[in-house]
């Protein structure tokens, strides 16, 4: 135990250690710049960009990315996403785009004049850092990545400038007018949060900007913000309005990556939220689209987040990022062509992320399937999506998975399920002023009301107004179903004129559970003035319909994210067709990617580490050959215990001698000689009385932990026929060698031979052994008789040959048997546990101090017990301190004093010896005697 | 090792401590027969409680398994699995387990067990093996009483599943419920060996038990450090409700295979360790 406890320290240490050295990642020190760019139509407009420029963690020329921020942000916003980069090595800029935080200008919504002007030139200002690796002068390696406002202007940007070589546009738009003017419909909570972003700095930051006053500002201010004021027109005529003028679908589309997309070189991974009613999943399908109709490679990824919440995902897009841009920035190939070598990265697309542990698998994204160069023009290539896993069995947190496909499959699906719907025409009502209106994604509050969890978990709120809502609702699924892009759906309407209708695809659990709307996506559908039909595409969204759930079409005239006609009317509106066709793509059924290795690697290696533990512990059979070696050379047991001690004379008639088998191969060894203590020693030599000397030890040796010697280089045999008494005070050592007799005790040297047999744990030859050592052991909460059939069935043996009847003839319990033991008297339990000693009649008894605790009647008993016991050929072994037990008792003794042998022989001899020494005739003063020599 | 024949007549080391032996030697302790008493008795205390406890009228939305608990007999089996897992079944693994050798330890009838002679590999193995016998009928029968305890107080209906509410058939769920039970055996295996290796070196009975509770409960405690991230995932304990997964629409085995894994192993390592120590250790008890 203190070993154990001392490793446990030393680990312990170790690991505390290893912690304080361990390499903490680099520190990374941002500088804060202002950079002078000239923008405008004319390159006339002087602006001051704020920047902050993060040096790259580690040695020579690094790619460099520009970080580009949302809408409403500033530099300081995707501060830790560029330290995370630089630490990364990369060169990292990020700027307060003109018009936000402390840089200069005024927001022109990523124009080719202005924003776009302004990140060509610091481009230019990256190409002359030291740091940054060039592919030509003043074309330095540089990637472009942001969210929103800044995943638009790397499109933009990569669109403008061919020095750009790979990008990642998260959550950002393809056509600001079809974002903001779906199907014609005013997004108008989602435009107004947009263009409120704009507002005019607070001058002050944080907390601060509760606090402090606000500054005066002036009418313009006022009105427009940092707009320019050609952005801030065009906006407030058709937030009045809520129609777009062919001004504004102008303005807003040369803001729009789709108008220049195919001119597009530079690698991009477009990554888009599932929950994003303001830049749907249509709007990166739109960008993916065009670019990679130039050829150009494109990946898609849909996260579980966006505009609305969800849950960000941050490490495992980090992860996607770095991962992109380490593919496309630091391979060697030349600016836009990123070549990389097919096959890199084997494992699939399917990686499985933690949640808690925000593990995604590294590395396992890195799987590009088709070779760069191969994809044929307008095909995109890869596919990534996260799904929700269910929850995580240890730490029942919400995991999520991210199957993927080699090939993008659009919104339309690979596969096809018709879904029949069912429904009468129905009439709805537009309410005047376009109020109340049904709920969905809330804008702004879209993230604390239903973004907390995936499907399933925290349904979308939705709520539809009674009266405006035609309803079309399938037959309960027979299995689930996997709606994996747009669905569509033919409808009839009828009404006076124009008509505008929502279209939402609910998931129906049952009659209790309120529906659920995929993630609180809504399509504004608008119906011209006498259509009659129109097909109906719905929101874009991933969405898992259980088996036994229900898909529900609901048509609804209003809805408060969007401008609704004023005008009070009534439609009617009915299925065309009844079909409803759901597109799917079977190949991202979640591959379930097997056991994670470890499941079957750890249990085979804890077995083999178990094989080990148990193959290096086995106590080889060697400390009976090695002790008799050293025996024969020690001089230990060649000398001092026999012949050293005392003399010759008393103990010439010493057992080997004398006894029966004295006349065997016992009689030809040195024993004959009549040196007895030494021929204890000597007989060790090859044991050859073998098989019928009931007990011989040889050189016996035990220390105890502190390293006093338990027992010392005790040797003596003891013959068939005899009752041996261990004499010995307390302490003498009689029980250790008692307990080494029995295998519980292992013998630092030396050796125990029962019958000729070395005596190990477990030995066969201890079942001719009967012992009684230390007191009884018996199960308390079994009768005496209980406990006696029980050992008797342990020791596996026939019931026949346990003599059982003379067993507890000797024990004397009488009635008592039958009661539990815990009830005994220490007398009782002591006489069972000698009749238990018995059972089996064994050929060699040992008995540690059998008559404490006995009363006189049954001390007398004992002894005649034992006599008849050996007389019968068996041979018996008492240990006692009591001198007088042992003279009355036994035939021969052996006299030990702290841990040695002192004498050995017939009790006879020993008094002999005493009287000749002119003692009295008592074994106790012969005993004195020899111990008072010693002491 | 010399082969002698050596023994007594009729004696082989391979029929000593045989289990039937060993069974009835654990069987009539109060110990044993208390633990059983408890395990049987908790379900119908939870009915009770159940029954006494204020009614739900109102239909809420309640979709925790102890609102649910009332459902069905399959719920209210479930529940009590998964208000027992963490502590009361450990506590019985830990028991039966840490008990066996330790507490022949302190009778003293190791000792004699030992020179009968019972091979020390045997006698551990026999004891292992009755020990986690006992150890399993405690982990069966609480679910399987409280099975019969719900499906006749409360009906046997479809289950009904925590966190979704989704309703499967009760017939379905039955073979899966098996699974839930084995699951739940696996998963305590890291306990019984922890408290077999403790049980083989200490001569307090005691000190084993607790020794083996109080590892579930540090293992416990460090499953909140979030810091840990993925590391605790290899805790003992982290598991252990993966059983949860077999009751769920559709049969997820990911986290009972890691469970598995992560408990086989340590038990394997534990259990040698202990048979290591043991063969080497002197029984001076």
């Amino acid at each position: 135990m203190k070993r154990a406890a001392a490793l446990v320290a030393a680990l312990a240490v170790l690991a505390a250690a290893v912690w304080l050295v361990w390499p903490s990642a680099p520190a990374v020190r941002g500088q804060e710049q202002r950079i002078a760019v000239v923008d405008g139509p004319g390159d006339d407009q002087r602006v001051e960009l704020d920047t902050t420029y993060f040096p790259p963690a580690g040695e020579g020329r690094a790619p460099a990315v520009l970080l580009a921020h949302g809408f409403g942000g500033s530099k300081d916003s995707v501060r830790a996403q560029a330290v995370r980069l630089a630490r990364q090595g990369y060169a990292v800029l990020t700027w307060s785009a003109r018009g936000f935080g402390r840089s200069t200008g005024q927001i022109a919504l990523n124009s080719p004049d202005y924003e776009v002007k302004d990140v060509e030139q610091l481009i230019d200002w990256l190409a002359k850092r030291p740091e940054v690796r060039l592919d030509a002068a003043g074309d330095p390696r540089v990637g472009i990545a942001g969210g929103s406002y800044g995943g638009a202007i790397a499109l933009m940007t990569a669109a403008h400038d061919a020095r750009v070589d790979a990008i990642v546009p998260m959550i950002t738009w393809s056509d600001l007018s079809e974002a903001l003017f779906p199907n014609g419909v005013f997004k108008k909570m989602w435009a107004g949060l947009f263009f409120s972003r704009g507002a005019p700095a607070a001058g002050a930051e944080g907390l601060r900007a509760l606090t402090a006053p606000p500054r005066p500002l002036s009418a313009e201010e006022a009105r427009c913000g940092r707009f320019l004021p050609a952005v801030c027109e065009m906006y407030q005529r058709v937030a009045a309005t809520g129609r777009p003028t062919p001004e504004a679908v102008e303005m807003l589309r040369a803001s729009s990556p789709v108008t220049v997309a195919g001119r597009i070189k530079a690698p991009t991974l477009l990554i888009q939220g599932q929950r994003d009613s303001l830049f749907t999943l249509a709007q990166a399908d739109a960008n993916a689209k065009a670019i990679a109709a130039a050829g150009t490679p494109v990946e898609v990824m849909w996260f579980d987040g966006g505009h609305d919440g969800g849950n960000g995902e941050v490490d495992w897009l980090d992860e996607r990022l770095l991962d992109w841009f380490d593919r496309h920035l630091r391979a060697a190939a030349g600016p836009g062509t990123a070549v990389v070598s097919p096959g890199t990265g084997t494992a699939g697309r399917g990686t499985t992320e933690t949640g808690s542990a925000g593990t995604g698998t590294a590395g396992t994204g890195s799987a590009e399937t088709g070779s760069v160069g191969t994809g044929s023009p307008g095909t995109v290539q890869g596919f990534t999506i996260t799904r929700d896993g269910g929850r995580d069995p240890g730490t029942r947190q919400r995991i999520r998975l991210h199957p993927g496909t080699d090939r993008y499959p659009g919104l339309t699906g690979t596969a096809a399920t018709p879904i029949q719907l069912a429904g009468p025409d129905q009439n709805v009502a537009n309410p005047p002023g376009g109020n109340p209106a049904s709920i969905s994604a809330v804008p702004g509050i879209g993230g604390l009301l239903g973004g907390g969890g995936a499907q399933g978990g925290n349904p979308g709120v939705s709520l539809d107004m009674p009266g405006q809502s035609a309803v079309f609702e399938s037959a309960p699924l027979a299995e689930p179903l996997q709606l994996t892009g747009t669905a569509t759906v033919k409808i009839r309407v009828r009404a006076p004129g124009e008509a505008t209708l929502f279209a939402k695809l609910y998931d129906v659990a049952d009659a209790v559970t309120p529906p659920t709307l995929p993630a609180g996506l809504v399509t504004p559908v608008r119906v011209p003035a006498g259509a009659g039909e129109v097909t109906v595409t719905l929101p874009a969204v991933d969405h898992r319909f259980a088996a036994g759930h229900r898909l529900r079409l609901a048509l609804t005239t209003t809805d408060m994210g969007y401008a609704t006609p004023a005008e009070p009317a009534g439609y009617v509106v009915g299925l065309a067709a009844p079909t409803l066709t759901v597109p799917t793509v079977p190949e991202l059924a979640a591959p379930p990617s097997g056991p994670v290795w470890w499941t079957w690697a750890l249990p085979l290696a804890a077995v083999a580490v178990a094989a080990l533990v148990l193959a290096t512990g086995r106590r080889t059979a060697a400390p009976s050959g090695r002790s008799v070696k050293g025996d024969r050379t020690s001089p230990n047991a060649a000398g001092t215990n026999g012949t050293g001690t005392h003399g010759t004379g008393a103990n010439t008639a010493g057992p080997n001698g004398a006894g029966p088998n004295g006349a065997g191969p016992n009689g030809a060894g040195p024993n004959g000689a009549g040196l007895n203590g030494a021929g204890a020693n000597g007989a060790a030599a090859p044991g050859a009385g073998g098989a019928e000397v009931p007990l011989e030890i040889a050189g016996l040796t035990k220390a105890y932990r502190n390293g006093e010697k338990a027992v010392d280089g005790l040797s003596f045999r003891v013959e068939k026929g005899q009752v041996l008494g261990l004499l010995g005070p307390n302490g003498a050592g009689k029980t250790t060698t008692m307990r080494m007799m029995m295998g519980l005790i292992h013998p630092d040297a030396g050796q125990i031979r029962i019958f000729g047999d070395p005596v190990t744990p477990g030995a066969p030859v201890l079942s001719r052994l009967g012992s009684f050592v230390e007191g009884p052991g018996f199960l308390p909460h079994l009768s005496g008789r209980d406990n006696l059939t029980l050992y008797w069935q342990a020791t596996g043996r026939p019931p026949q040959d346990a003599h059982m009847a003379e067993a507890l003839e000797i024990a004397g319990l009488g009635s008592a048997l039958e009661r539990a033991v815990r009830t005994y008297s220490q007398g009782m339990r002591q006489r069972l546990a000698i009749a238990q000693a018995m059972l089996g009649l064994p050929d060699l008894l040992v008995l540690d101090e059998p008559t404490n605790g006995l009363d006189p009647p049954q001390i007398r008993e004992m002894r005649e017990v034992l006599k008849r016991y050996a007389r019968d050929g068996r041979t018996v072994i008492v240990s006692s301190h009591l001198l007088a037990e042992v003279e009355q008792t036994c035939s021969h003794v052996v006299v030990m004093h702290r841990g040695r042998l002192v004498s050995a022989g017939p009790v006879s001899d020993l008094l002999d010896t005493a009287r000749h020494n002119g003692h009295g005739p008592r074994l106790e003063d012969v005993f004195l005697d020899l111990i008072g020599d010693k002491s | 090792m010399t082969v002698h024949s050596g023994g007594a007549p009729g004696y082989a080391a391979r029929r000593t401590l045989p289990l039937r032996v060993e069974i009835v030697r654990q069987f009539k302790r109060r110990r044993t027969l208390v633990m059983f008493g408890l395990l049987l008795a908790l379900p119908w205390i939870l009915v009770i409680a159940f029954q006494l406890g204020p009614q739900n009228t109102g239909q809420q939305n309640a979709l925790r398994l102890s609102d649910l608990a009332t459902q069905s007999g399959l719920n209210f089996a479930a529940f009590a699995l998964s208000v027992s897992a963490s502590f009361l079944l450990v506590v019985a693994v830990a028991l039966f387990c840490g008990d066996t050798v330790a507490s022949e330890a302190s009778w003293s009838s190791l000792r004699y067990l030992l020179a009968a002679p019972v091979p020390r590999d045997r006698l551990l193995r026999q004891k292992l093996v009755v020990a986690l016998g006992y150890s399993a009928a405690a982990v069966i029968c609480l679910p399987v009483m409280a099975l019969v305890a719900g499906t006749l107080v409360f009906g046997w209906n479809d289950i009904q599943v925590p966190g979704t509410g989704e309703t499967i058939p009760a017939f379905d769920v039955l073979p899966r419920f098996g699974i839930v039970i084995g699951y739940a055996l696996v998963s305590q295996l890291t306990v019984a060996a922890l408290a077999f290796l403790l049980s083989t070196v200490t001569d307090s009975p005691l000190g084993a038990v607790g020794g083996a509770v109080g590892l579930v409960i540090v293992s416990t405690i460090l499953q909140a450090v979030e810091a840990l991230g993925s590391l605790r995932e290899f805790l003992p304990t982290f598991w252990n409700t993966a059983w949860m997964d077999a009751l769920a629409p559709t049969l997820d085995w990911g986290g009972m295979t890691k469970g598995a894994a992560v408990s086989v192993s340590y038990a394997a390592i534990l259990i040698a360790v202990a048979f290591r120590r043991f063969r080497r250790r002197d029984v001076v008890s």
